[in-house]
């Protein structure tokens, strides 16, 4: 592929993205109104210019909703990533390190976990310990830790045979030492990859429970449960649909853009 | 009593249903100041032997029978400890692929600076510093207060293995292990290393093992030669012994495999 085209991908990438995330970062401070006020004299009004996207069923302002429902996707998607990754990459480091008993005990009952669809798993978690934005952080997490343990753990068996690791290892340095000081720094390239496809993964699964209704809980705004509850209104106010629809695919899309061209 | 003992080393591999011997009856032995040449084709099991002596072998999937008493120390029984302590700080490898042996996302000076930091952590950063930049001048190492901030990606290959014999002579080891240090360098470079490690061994009094298939470097450097097939020592003496009057067929084989460029004189 040559660069100009490359380079075509990540600044696609960063725009859609930034599109998609600029607001969510403005949302964590400040929406033109509460997310959650309701005005019943509102409800469904076309966009105007006070509230510019209209309101929906319940006469709550679009725009603010989209906002604050845009952070806490993007919040969820950053902590389940951040959660996931950093057990994984323990888990991978180790496993891929040592070999032998612990890889397969651990890699096992890695198997275990990725056998099952990561968004089900995630759903019989939260089922035990009830909604809220943490407990779906954490189930989220574990179901995502398998990807990253395996990634991480095949760079670790590449790494550890070569020569620096030798070198290191006859400099005097001790297991733990090869692994974070040198190890795991070689693995970041293909790490950032997955984080991002990761990310997608995550925010799509969180909209997925949401939209479920298992997720983020009701008055709170996430893009899933905007997207529910705009189902009702499918045919007679599609534009409650497109909103957060357009706004998780532009999320989406650039990120995917970006992991690509970081590959 | 010599630096070094190995005696009746054996190395069998486990990780097959057939265990497999790669190295039969090993006796080697290196005074301080030695340099010994180990020579032998492509599998023969030197390299194997060196990784046993510098404590490298994994200590399952194997057996080694024998011993290998390095400065008083057994190496093949001692705790780990024990034995990284011995690493790097009186005992240092180079490796034969310089390209791959330094750790692409380090500075140079780090890395040189390594084993120091591990083993004399009493060095403050500065002096640490200081003293990595003067052991990378003396391995004829151009402009080394540049270089202490390079990557590897920058340095040329005859640069990456001065930079890797710098790293293993940071704090003057008694014995250096040379594992093919000039198989992956061309023929000019190559005899600057040699000259280097001839240098390293009479300035510090360092023993080396070197280790090689190319018989015309282990003739210019090495005090004794030690000649391995199939895992068998099948000749030892000294270079002059063992060159001018190989006891061998195995041995005669290998020196008048030694290429020879002849001049024909009428040409020029």
């Amino acid at each position: 592929m040559n660069k100009g085209k490359k380079n075509i991908n990540l600044i696609l990438g960063l725009i859609l993205a930034g599109i998609a995330i600029i607001p969510a970062l403005v949302g964590i401070f400040w929406t033109p109104y509460s997310t959650e006020a309701m005005d019943v004299s509102l409800k469904l009004s076309a966009p105007d210019m006070r509230h510019l996207l209209g309101c929906d069923n319940y006469g709550r302002d679009i725009l603010s909703r989209l906002m604050a429902g845009s952070k806490i996707t993007l919040i969820i998607g950053i902590g389940t990533v951040f959660f996931g990754c950093s057990i994984g990459t323990m888990v991978g480091a180790l496993t891929g390190y040592y070999g032998g008993l612990i890889d397969n005990v651990l890699m096992r009952v890695n198997d275990v976990l990725f056998s099952f669809p990561s968004i089900l798993l995630a759903m019989v978690f939260v089922s035990l310990t009830g909604a809220g934005n943490l407990q779906l952080v954490i189930a989220l997490g574990i179901a995502f830790i398998p990807s990253y343990a395996r990634v991480v753990r095949a760079e670790f068996i590449r790494n550890k045979n070569m020569d620096y690791v030798m070198a290191a290892r006859l400099a005097g340095a001790s297991n733990l030492r090869i692994i974070f000081v040198h190890i795991l720094p070689n693995t970041i390239k293909v790490l950032v990859s997955s984080i991002l496809i990761g990310f997608n993964n995550a925010v799509l699964a969180e909209a997925g429970l949401s939209f479920l209704g298992i997720g983020v809980k009701p008055p709170e705004a996430s893009l899933g449960s905007m997207l529910s509850d705009a189902q009702t209104y499918l045919f007679s106010r599609p534009s409650m649909v497109v909103y957060p629809g357009v706004a998780l695919i532009l999320m989406i899309l650039g990120i995917a853009l970006i992991s690509k061209e970081i590959k | 009593m010599s630096l070094l003992q190995v005696k009746d080393l054996n190395i069998e591999f486990h990780d097959h249903i057939i265990p497999e011997t790669v190295v039969y009856d090993f006796d080697l032995e290196i005074d301080q100041g030695e340099i010994v040449g180990l020579v032998g084709e492509s599998g023969s099991g030197k390299s194997m032997s060196a990784m046993a002596i510098a404590g490298l072998l994994s200590r399952h999937d194997m057996t080694k029978r024998g011993s290998i008493i390095f400065d008083g120390t057994d190496m093949l029984n001692c705790s780990r400890d024990k034995l990284r302590s011995i690493q790097g700080d009186t005992l240092s490898v180079v490796f034969q692929e310089p390209m791959t042996s330094l750790d692409p996302l380090k500075k140079i000076g780090y890395q040189v600076g390594e084993s120091m930091m591990l083993h004399r952590p009493d060095i403050s950063p500065e002096d640490r510093k200081k003293r990595v930049i003067e052991v990378m001048s003396h391995v004829d190492l151009d402009e080394p207060e540049k270089l202490y901030d390079m990557y590897p990606h920058e340095l040329s290959g005859g640069m990456r293995q001065r930079v890797m014999i710098a790293a293993a002579m940071a704090i003057t080891p008694k014995l250096l292990i040379a594992d093919e240090p000039t198989t992956a360098l061309d023929v000019t470079i190559q005899a600057e290393v040699i000259e280097l490690l001839k240098h390293i061994n009479r300035k510090h009094n360092t023993s080396i093992l070197f280790i090689s298939h190319d018989l015309s470097l282990v003739r210019s450097l090495c005090d004794r030669v030690l000649v391995m097939q199939q895992g068998r020592i099948v000749e030892s003496g000294s270079t002059k012994q063992v060159f001018e009057h190989p006891a061998m067929e195995y041995t005669k084989k290998l020196i008048s495999s030694i290429p020879k460029v002849e001049i024909d004189d009428t040409d020029c």
